[in-house]
Order: structure tokens, then sequence, then C-alpha cells
């Protein structure tokens, strides 16, 4: 058991903190958050000073454009730009977590170089089409139907909870391609352009009161051949190297987020008289006591990937439970901290603790979670 | 940044359980039981010295095994796994400084939150928070522990009876002032007795669940026992990773944060293997009672929750925002 870095560890510290120390400070103002092209701009103009500067696509592999850079690097790099305040990845969430990654893995030679260099520069953003109206969390339930026509697949049903739909130009998009066969084993994983005849956007508003995903209507869309990762109806062994993508290494940054938050709490608690309270006092006790546990556990997951060849397993599930669990606790708290202020939508602690509410809904609600901690680490048998 | 175990610390795990299995397996823990916490094993206590589970951490130069906190949090976390009796973590503290301590020839107690474990089978009993034998346990008098393989006596008037008392300087003392908290090894080496308790509840909740059959399947197939068991999972890891970082780096902060989810992955662990097991859970018979009020007795060790929250606190104020 080791948590010291090594010297080549830190000295990759070193640099970035000094690279983000001098072009922060050079970023344009953040677009509100009603701005979908602002913020797609936003976004994407980050993305495109990482590129310039070595720092896209860290943790991809070296053949895929990336930096190879070990899962120790990666923590590294999510710490200090998280610690910097440096800009989230937002509308490119999807292409660097979840698409990349599984082009990169399972895509032909040709795809991975159409694909991945955009994504990586900076120059097209993509979204999710998994989720559907009546299969979220039974994600293998999914209907849209894709039909061979020549050279085509002729795709028709609907998505919905998909993020940035309004102003992606790609979709990691799962379509039923065998109705016939059992339901894992009838789905292809396609790249739909946004810009496809047939497909309708409609934004969908959050309780937190902004849309910040849609649904997506498809009707008769045509997709070609050629843009399908993996074998025909192979998609459901491809969509669990994206979802284990996905928990893996989503939250690792937010948990240094969620530590600078705890902080700050702590100041403003000392600032307006609510640190006097002894019981307000310890529950932000005993949430440094759950962040700072959750930091080692995710150093702990890390090494272990490491140790493994880079793959996140499962251990993913059980640290997104408690931390979606945890992070809507912090806004629980921040609510004390602010008493009646709480109830002000113009507090940014307000807003988050809004946001926070789908943590443990989205990616896998905590019940989807919990079955996968109990049948696939603990092998308790499956059932109904 | 290598945060796992070692080859090494592998074996030394391995070789820690496979004595404690030989030595302490389940009917000498029933017959522990009968026994009614009276007369502690001297030959288990000195074979554990012998093993060097108490002069671990010496320097090899004074007869010890030079071993670090990391190894010797392993072997504490075995210990809990099996419910060993008697003032193991004292006894491990007083290594080099009690005479007979490092070979197991002395038992040393030591007195914890106004509770002394194990004080008529002791020969020394030393002050908690790491100080020298004193006359700590003047007055103590027995009380009908809960815990049948804990004999506890009370040392009247050093419980703090508001909690509030803590909100001063934690570490300080004095005439008026609260007692001292346990020193900080003290409340690393009972987080890792509760790690290993809690681990070895979420086993034996699963082991149940997956063959005790009910409506036909077994009851791990309903999702509602499912959960209970997913969620007891999920506090043994989180609370693996901090006790064992706070083993890497003997941070008082970090030793805070790893003895409050330790305590709560042993003691909500070893409620839900009892809710698991049913009726057979709330038997004399059944084994589970004696994880959860283990549990209990070692939550009162590392002084009250309080004083690690409040330390917390405070290092967020002083952390400047982290």
């Amino acid at each position: 058991m080791d948590l010291t870095y090594t010297a080549e560890e830190e000295e990759f510290r070193a640099r970035l903190r000094e690279w983000l120390a001098k072009t922060l400070p050079a970023l344009p103002p953040k677009p509100s958050l009603g701005d979908w092209p602002g913020r797609r701009a936003y976004d994407l103009g980050w993305q495109r000073t990482l590129y310039d500067a070595g720092y896209a696509g860290l943790h991809w592999p070296l053949d895929a454009g990336g930096r190879g850079a070990t899962p120790v690097q990666h923590l590294i790099y999510l710490e200090e730009t998280e610690k910097a305040g440096a800009p989230y990845v937002g509308a490119n969430f999807v292409g660097l977590l979840h698409a990349g990654p599984t082009i990169a893995a399972e895509g032909t030679t040709e795809q991975r170089a159409r694909w991945l260099p955009p994504v990586l520069r900076g120059e097209e953003v993509w979204c999710q089409g998994f989720s559907e109206p009546d299969a979220g969390s039974d994600l293998a339930a999914l209907r849209t139907r894709a039909w061979r026509d020549g050279d085509d697949y002729v795709v028709s049903g609907s998505k919905i909870w998909t993020s940035h739909a309004e102003v992606a130009d790609w979709c990691e998009l799962l379509v039923r391609t065998d109705p016939d066969a059992p339901r894992h084993r009838g789905i292809s994983w396609l790249a739909m352009s946004m810009d496809a005849p047939g497909i309708t956007v409609r934004p969908l508003r959050t309780l937190a009161g902004s849309a910040e995903f849609a649904e997506v209507f498809l009707d008769e869309v045509r997709i070609p051949v050629a843009h399908r990762v993996g074998a025909e109806n192979d998609g459901w062994r491809v969509t669990m190297v994206t979802l284990s993508y996905e928990r893996g290494t989503a939250f690792v940054g937010e948990v240094v987020a969620c530590r600078r938050v705890l902080g700050e709490l702590a100041h403003a608690a000392r600032g307006n008289g609510r640190w006097d309270d002894p019981a307000l006092r310890r529950w932000l006790g005993r949430l440094n006591a759950e962040f700072r546990a959750l930091w080692r556990l995710t150093q702990w997951n890390v090494s272990e990937a490491e140790r493994t060849g880079g793959v996140p397993g499962v251990g993913g599930s059980v640290f997104k439970l408690r931390y979606s669990h945890a992070r809507q606790e912090l806004y629980d708290a921040a609510a004390e901290v602010l008493g009646p202020e709480a109830l002000d939508l113009e507090q940014e602690w307000t807003r988050d603790r809004l946001t926070s509410l789908s943590y443990t809904i989205a990616a896998g609600t905590s019940q989807i979670q919990r079955n996968i901690v109990a049948e696939r680490i603990l092998g308790l048998p499956k059932g109904r | 940044m290598d945060f796992q175990l070692t080859e090494d610390q592998r074996a030394l795990r391995d070789g820690v359980r496979a004595l404690l299995a030989g030595r302490f397996g389940p009917e000498a823990l029933r017959t522990a039981v009968a026994r009614g916490g009276r007369g502690l094993d001297r030959a288990l206590w000195r074979e554990l010295g012998e093993a060097g589970f108490f002069s671990l951490r010496l320097p090899e130069a004074d007869g010890g095994v030079g071993l670090g906190l990391p190894e010797a949090v392993l072997a504490f976390e075995e210990a809990g796994r099996v419910l060993l009796p008697g003032p193991l973590v004292a006894t491990h503290l007083a290594a080099g400084e009690v005479a007979g301590a490092a070979t197991g020839e002395t038992v040393v107690t030591a007195v914890y939150g106004g509770l002394v474990e194990w004080l008529d089978e002791s020969d020394a009993v030393r002050d908690g928070a790491g100080g020298p034998a004193g006359d700590g346990a003047a007055g103590a008098v027995p009380l009908t522990s809960v815990d049948p393989l804990t004999p506890l006596h009370r040392v009247p008037g050093t419980f703090p009876t508001d909690p509030t008392a803590h909100a001063g300087p934690v570490g300080d003392t004095g005439p008026t002032g609260p007692p001292r908290p346990p020193d900080h090894l003290a409340t690393l080496l009972t987080a890792a007795e509760q790690l290993g308790n809690a681990a070895r509840t979420c086993e034996r909740a699963v082991q149940h669940a997956r063959t005790r059959q009910q409506f036909g399947q077994p009851i791990g197939a309903f999702q509602a026992v499912k959960h209970l068991c997913a969620r007891m999972l999920v506090r043994v890891e989180l609370a693996r990773a901090a006790v064992y970082a706070a083993a890497v780096t003997a941070d008082p902060m970090d030793i805070a944060a790893a003895r409050l989810l330790a305590d709560d992955a042993a003691v909500r662990g070893a409620r839900d293997c009892l809710q698991v097991h049913g009726g057979m859970g709330f038997t004399w018979e059944s084994d589970v009672h004696l994880y959860l009020k283990r549990a209990w007795v070692r939550t009162r060790r590392g002084g009250s929750a309080t004083v690690s929250e409040e330390l917390l606190a405070r290092d967020l104020v002083a952390g400047a925002g982290r």
C-alpha cells in the first residue's frame, strides 16, 4: 500500500499546474445555462485548448490519438483541473468518455480515423441515444427498430434523456436489428449523424428549470451500414464496454469538487454564525469523513485499474452508489448553512441542490446499481 | 502510487487468517461464550506473542518484527473478523513499553472513554491516551457487559456527560476538562477490527441469502434482501479504503474519518446481517449477535464519535476550502 506519487507523476502534476495557472485566466466568460450554442462553443474551445497543449484524450490509447496516460496520471489530471477550477468537459462528455473509448476499443481502422480525431480536437459533439421512454433502466427492452435497405439501415423509434442533443453532431445509437432474437442479442450500436433527415429533437425541461436533455424522434432515418460499430446484433456487448467507462471514470473529478464545496460550506457557516450549532458542525465533520473516504476509494479503484490494465471494473458501481447519495446530502447540508436563502434560486448551491437530485437516477439508478453489486460482486442469484 | 496490498502484505494477512482459523475457530468462539468472558486464554495470548502480533511494529533491534502500521491494520482486521477476545489493541500499543507485552506474557488493558475491558484478567492498566500505566482504573466497578466476550468495568466520573464539552480544543486535558481522547493509533487499530467485523457480517449475510430458501427460491433473489447485502458491501469497501489510507498516512484526520466509516460499517452491517438471518438471527445460538455487541463495544473505544466529527469539522475550516 503506497499513496506517494512517483517523481515522474509529481513532475506531470507540476507541469499541469503551471499550464493551468497560465491558461485559465485567459478563458472567455462562461455562457449562461440556457445558451446551448454558446455552451457548445465554449466547451469545444476548451477542448481545442487542451488539444493544442497536448492534454486532449489523456487516458485514450496512443493508437487512438490519445496520450496513453496511466490511470494515475489521469487521476492527477482530474484532481488538478478541478482544483484549479478549469471548465468541465461539458458538451464533450459523451464523445470523450463514452463514444470515443468505445470506438477506440471496438471500431475499425476507418471508423477510428473518421470519428476519433474530431472529438479530441474539439470539432464534433456526441450525444447518447440509449434510453427510450419504455426502456430506461431496463435498457435491453429498447424498441427503436433498424431495417436493412441496401447499404443503409432505416431507423424508426424514439430516444429520451438525450443530453446535448440540440447541439450534437453525432449520436451513439442503440437499435434493434433482430426483433426475434433474445432481447440482449438483437441490438446493434450505430453512429448516427444528427443532420440526417427524419430526426426531430424536442428539449425536455428539468425540475431545475432548464432544458438539460431532450427527446429525439427518429422517422425512417437512414444510417449507412458502415456506421455500425461492432458486429450486427452484437451491440449489447459493445454497450457494456461503453457503460464500464461511464461508471468507472465519469465521477472521479467530482469528488474533488465536492471536497471543495464542503470547505466553502464550512467557511460560509463560520461567516454567518451557523458554525456555532454543534449539530451542523458535526454533520459537516461527518461529510468530511465521507468525501475523504470517497477520495481514498477513488485512489484504490484507480490503482487497481492500473494493475489490471486500465479497464474500470464493477467497483465503479460501489463508488457511484455512495457518491451519488453523499453529494445529495452535501447540498442538503448547504441548505442548512444558507438558511432561508436556500429557497432562492439565484443561489448557486440551490441550483446545484436541484441538479444533484439526478445523480441517484442518471447512468443507472441506485436500485439498478445495487442489483449489479449484489449479482456481479456478491454472487447473489438473479431474481425478480 | 500503488494503493493495493503488496505480495508481502497479502502473505501476512493470509498467515494471520490461517493462524486464527486454526486457533480460534467457531468452536473456540462458542467455548469462549460459554465461559462468559471469564478466563482469558493465556496460551492463545502467548501464541499471538510468538507469532509477532503484539511486536509487529517494534524495531527488529528491539526484538520486534519491524513492520509498519499498514501491516498492523491488516492483522487487526483479521482479529476483528473472528471476534478474537481480549485487550488486543492496548497490549499491542504497550509492546516495548510494558515488560512482557510484546511477547504476550503480559496482558495489558487500557481505560477508553471511562471503560476498561478485561480488567480482572489483565496484568497492567494504561491510560487510553497512550500514557504510562497509572491508577486510571481506580474505583472501577464491573458492568454486566452486553458483549459476552468482553468483560467491562466502568470508571466513575470519567465519562463526559455533555458532548459539547469537546467543543474546546481536542487533546486538552485539565482538572476540570474532558478526558483526553484515546490516542490515534488505538482509534485506528480499533477501526481495523471494526472493518474485519463488517467484512465478516457481510459475507455471512450473503452466504445465508444464497442458501436459505423461502417462497421456492433463495432469499437472495429477492431485491429487498439483495439491496440490504449490496449496501453492506458498499459500506465495507468505503471503510476499507478509509482505514487502509489512514494506516498509510497515519494522519489524525484520516484516522478520524476511518473510525467513523468503520464504526458505521460494523454496527449497521451487523444489524443488517441479523435482519437477513430473520428469526434465526435473533437467537443466542446464532453468532450474529456477537458481532453486533462487539461492534458496539468498539464504538466506545475511540472516544465518542462526536470527538471525531468535531475534529473533522475543524479540519474543514483549517483546510481553507480544499
